[in-house]
């Protein structure tokens, strides 16, 4: 399931929000709309938590994480570190960590296995980032941008990189990442795919100005079609209670 | 996920030839293309959705005089551009604003007629839509023609606009001098920044927008003709308050009424101080400053205007009241000084020849170099002539000469006189205005304009006879100059002798003889 979402009135849904299997972190916002568009895809499935991080919005941009572990920068209150604790499932391990690069969502980009990370991250967080999330850490660039949580969207599914990656970045990231890579834009021709957009194995989220054909990219390229046939049956059987209701 | 399929194996299939491949799909189409030129909407969606002639006006609007047929350049330029011409579209360009960010490849005019006051030109421009994308667009934009007046027509309309005016008056009975320097005025083009110049009795009356160019245009006056002038000034309006305040000027010029010709009586003291020069002379020359020859012992003397102005005189007789003599015969005496050689020539007035009072004259002369026997000569007969001056009472009547020889004589028959073959520049548009407010049908006019075109007539035969007097003057070749030779032989065998202008002095005629006001 793909959807849209607009973060007052901006289209980089990825900044304001971030979406893993088993939480989901929302910035606080003027209005609910934006939580809605999550509440009502993964309402009763995964918490999703409204907070801060470092007093700031940019949630998304702020922190890394995936199924297993939410990594939040330095900077991050205790009063934050204490909510995010009680929100999200206790399975889930959290981790602050003291690094230069602090914007974690832009240096990090990571799947339930493996990890891609900023060239120039400290050896001990790249530490961190295996133990606390369970993966694989590959320092790489995605297209010469060293900010590959920027310019790349990941799921367990696929991935979504930068529409300038040559088909030979291509296929190294999809050999290391073991899931099908496509280069591909958001929001109506934006390059930047991991701030426009958030995914995870069942929902993906892109900012309001994404257009079909780009919805279909992502639709496909993380399996989002409802091509199961249970899930088939389920969403029939709605549509039929829905009719004769 | 067969839309991700099918481009992933296309893809892959190319990849090892080339590299250049589909790798991205179109954000707006999805039709595939390659990624590595940092496009990310394909070249036609890019076509369809980007407008880079956004902030240029498809709509404008041209002033335009429909007086003067002149377009208005802003802010304050009229320029003459026809319809469809480099120019008009060079400012048609100008007056679209947000062409300076786009680079123009191409514009013209699409024709309209030309009554609809409509003009429209298609424009091609080159621009970036995205960092890499350079696209070319065209577009038309339609301009309104608004009619309007200028400044300079709306001002030709008005009346009293002139700052300052020239009058210049010669109290003489004929226009000669006017007609010599209205020859003048165009060969120097002196005129250039009048507004209008008005014939009144006597004179001409200049009219100017600025102080400046009628003191220019005195300048002119006074190193040409002997003239005494005087400024006036009349307050239109003051404001107490700036302390500024508008005046009109007028310059009252009067050009001293002693001709070339004339019979000059100086007075005692002047002609003492010119070298004692004779008190009874010609007037030989005018320039700005008034020569005198004494004809009977070719005394030459210069008088400067402000000289003259100091105790102004009038001329004893023009040249309305010479008369022809018949030169009977010539004996030069030697004595020579420029073009004069003295003689003592004896002369019978023309209308005694074979008459029973056949008074011959001999008389001192300083034509002897032109007349021969037999040749007719114009002169004054002073002995018989009842002259109304003080000057002259003064003079002693029995030392003084009963003729005085003027110039010499030519017969002319009309037919010689319409087939010049020069012909001068005429201030003609300004003066047809003038003269058409008048009836002309009344008789006295008619007798003015008879009056005008004989003293034209003199005046180009005096061009003719006097060289001198050419060279300050243009002359142009006329239209009829193929025609004289075909004329009957008999009749120009007559005037043979007459003075004719060299054609090597000619000017080749001009487009237009009349003048633009």
């Amino acid at each position: 399931m793909a959807a849209r979402a607009q973060f007052e009135n901006s289209n980089e849904v990825g900044v304001f929000s971030k979406l893993t299997n088993s939480y989901s972190l929302v910035a606080v916002g003027g209005s609910e709309n934006f939580y809605s568009a999550f509440e009502a895809e993964l309402g009763d499935v995964i918490p999703i938590i409204h907070t801060t991080i470092a007093g700031t919005r940019i949630v998304g941009r702020m922190t890394a994480g995936n199924r297993r572990g939410l990594l939040v920068p330095t900077q991050t209150t205790d009063q934050e570190l204490l909510h995010l604790r009680n929100s999200i499932p206790d399975t889930v391990k959290i981790q602050r960590i003291e690094e230069r690069l602090s914007a974690l969502g832009n240096v990090i980009c990571c799947n339930d296995y493996v990890a891609l990370v900023h060239p120039d991250i400290e050896r001990e967080t790249e530490e961190i980032i295996a133990d606390v999330l369970g993966v694989e850490v590959f320092k790489q660039t995605i297209a010469g941008n060293v900010l590959v949580g920027s310019y790349c969207s990941l799921s367990n599914q696929g991935g979504l990189v930068h529409p300038q990656t040559s088909i030979q970045d291509q296929e190294e990231l999809s050999s290391l990442l073991q899931v099908p890579i496509v280069a591909g834009t958001v929001n109506r021709g934006s390059n930047v795919v991991g701030a426009g957009m958030v995914v995870n194995d069942w929902l993906a989220v892109a900012g309001l100005d994404t257009t079909a054909p780009e919805l279909s990219v992502i639709e496909s390229i993380f399996r989002l079609q409802d091509n199961q046939p249970d899930a088939i049956g389920s969403n029939l059987r709605d549509t039929l209670i829905e009719t004769y209701s | 996920m067969s839309n991700y399929s099918n481009m992933h194996t296309h893809d892959g299939q190319v990849t090892q030839n080339q590299q250049n491949q589909a790798t991205v799909l179109c954000c707006n189409c999805g039709v595939p293309m390659d990624g590595s030129t940092g496009l990310v909407m394909c070249y036609d969606c890019i076509k369809l959705n980007v407008d880079i002639t956004d902030g240029i006006p498809r709509e404008s609007n041209l002033s335009f005089c429909r007086n003067c047929e002149r377009f208005l350049q802003p802010p304050t330029n009229w320029i003459k551009a026809e319809l469809e011409s480099r120019e008009l579209l060079a400012l048609c360009l100008r007056r679209l604003k947000g062409l300076n960010k786009i680079r123009l490849i191409d514009a013209a005019f699409i024709w309209t007629e030309p009554h609809s006051r409509r003009i429209r030109v298609k424009l091609t421009v080159q621009g970036e839509a995205f960092q890499n994308a350079i696209i070319q667009q065209s577009f038309e934009v339609e301009y309104v023609v608004i009619a309007m007046q200028c400044p300079d027509c709306a001002k030709s309309y008005t009346a009293h606009t002139w700052n300052t005016s020239l009058q210049i008056r010669q109290k003489v009975p004929h226009k000669r001098t006017f007609l010599y320097l209205e020859q003048l005025i165009l060969k120097y083009n002196a005129h250039v920044d009048t507004i209008s110049i008005k014939e009144n009795k006597d004179g001409l009356d200049f009219y100017y927008s600025k102080q400046n160019y009628a003191v220019k245009m005195l300048d002119f006056l006074n190193s040409t003709v002997p003239i005494k002038s005087k400024k006036s000034e009349e307050l239109i309006s003051a404001d107490i308050h700036s302390g500024t305040s508008v005046y009109k000027f007028s310059f009252s010029v009067e050009i001293a009424p002693i001709c070339k010709d004339d019979l000059v009586v100086l007075p005692a003291k002047l002609a003492k101080s010119m070298g004692n020069i004779s008190r009874l002379v010609l007037c030989s020359k005018i320039s700005n400053s008034i020569q005198f020859i004494d004809p009977a012992n070719l005394h030459i003397e210069d008088l400067q205007a402000s000289v003259y102005w100091r105790h102004p005189f009038n001329s004893l007789a023009d040249v309305t009241q010479l008369i022809e003599f018949i030169v009977l015969d010539v004996e030069p005496t030697g004595e020579r000084k420029g073009k004069y050689l003295m003689a003592d020539v004896t002369c019978v007035r023309a209308s005694d020849m074979g008459g029973s009072s056949n008074e011959e004259f001999y008389i001192r002369s300083h034509l002897g170099g032109l007349l021969h026997p037999g040749d007719s000569a114009m002169g004054y007969y002073i002995k018989n002539s009842n002259f109304n001056s003080d000057l002259y009472e003064e003079l002693d009547t029995n030392n003084i000469a009963d003729v005085v020889l003027v110039k010499k004589h030519y017969v002319r028959s009309n037919k010689r006189a319409k087939n010049r073959n020069w012909k001068l520049k005429r201030m003609a548009n300004e003066r047809k205005d003038i003269v058409a407010t008048e009836v002309l049908d009344s008789r006295q006019a008619r007798q003015e304009q008879e009056r005008a075109e004989k003293d034209y007539e003199m005046f180009l035969q005096d061009l003719e006879e006097d060289d001198e007097l050419r060279q300050n003057i243009n002359l142009y070749k006329s239209d009829k100059i193929n025609q004289v030779n075909e004329g009957d032989d008999d009749e120009i065998s007559e005037d043979e002798d007459a003075p004719q202008i060299d054609i090597d002095e000619l000017l080749d005629e001009l487009d237009e003889m009349t003048l633009d006001g």
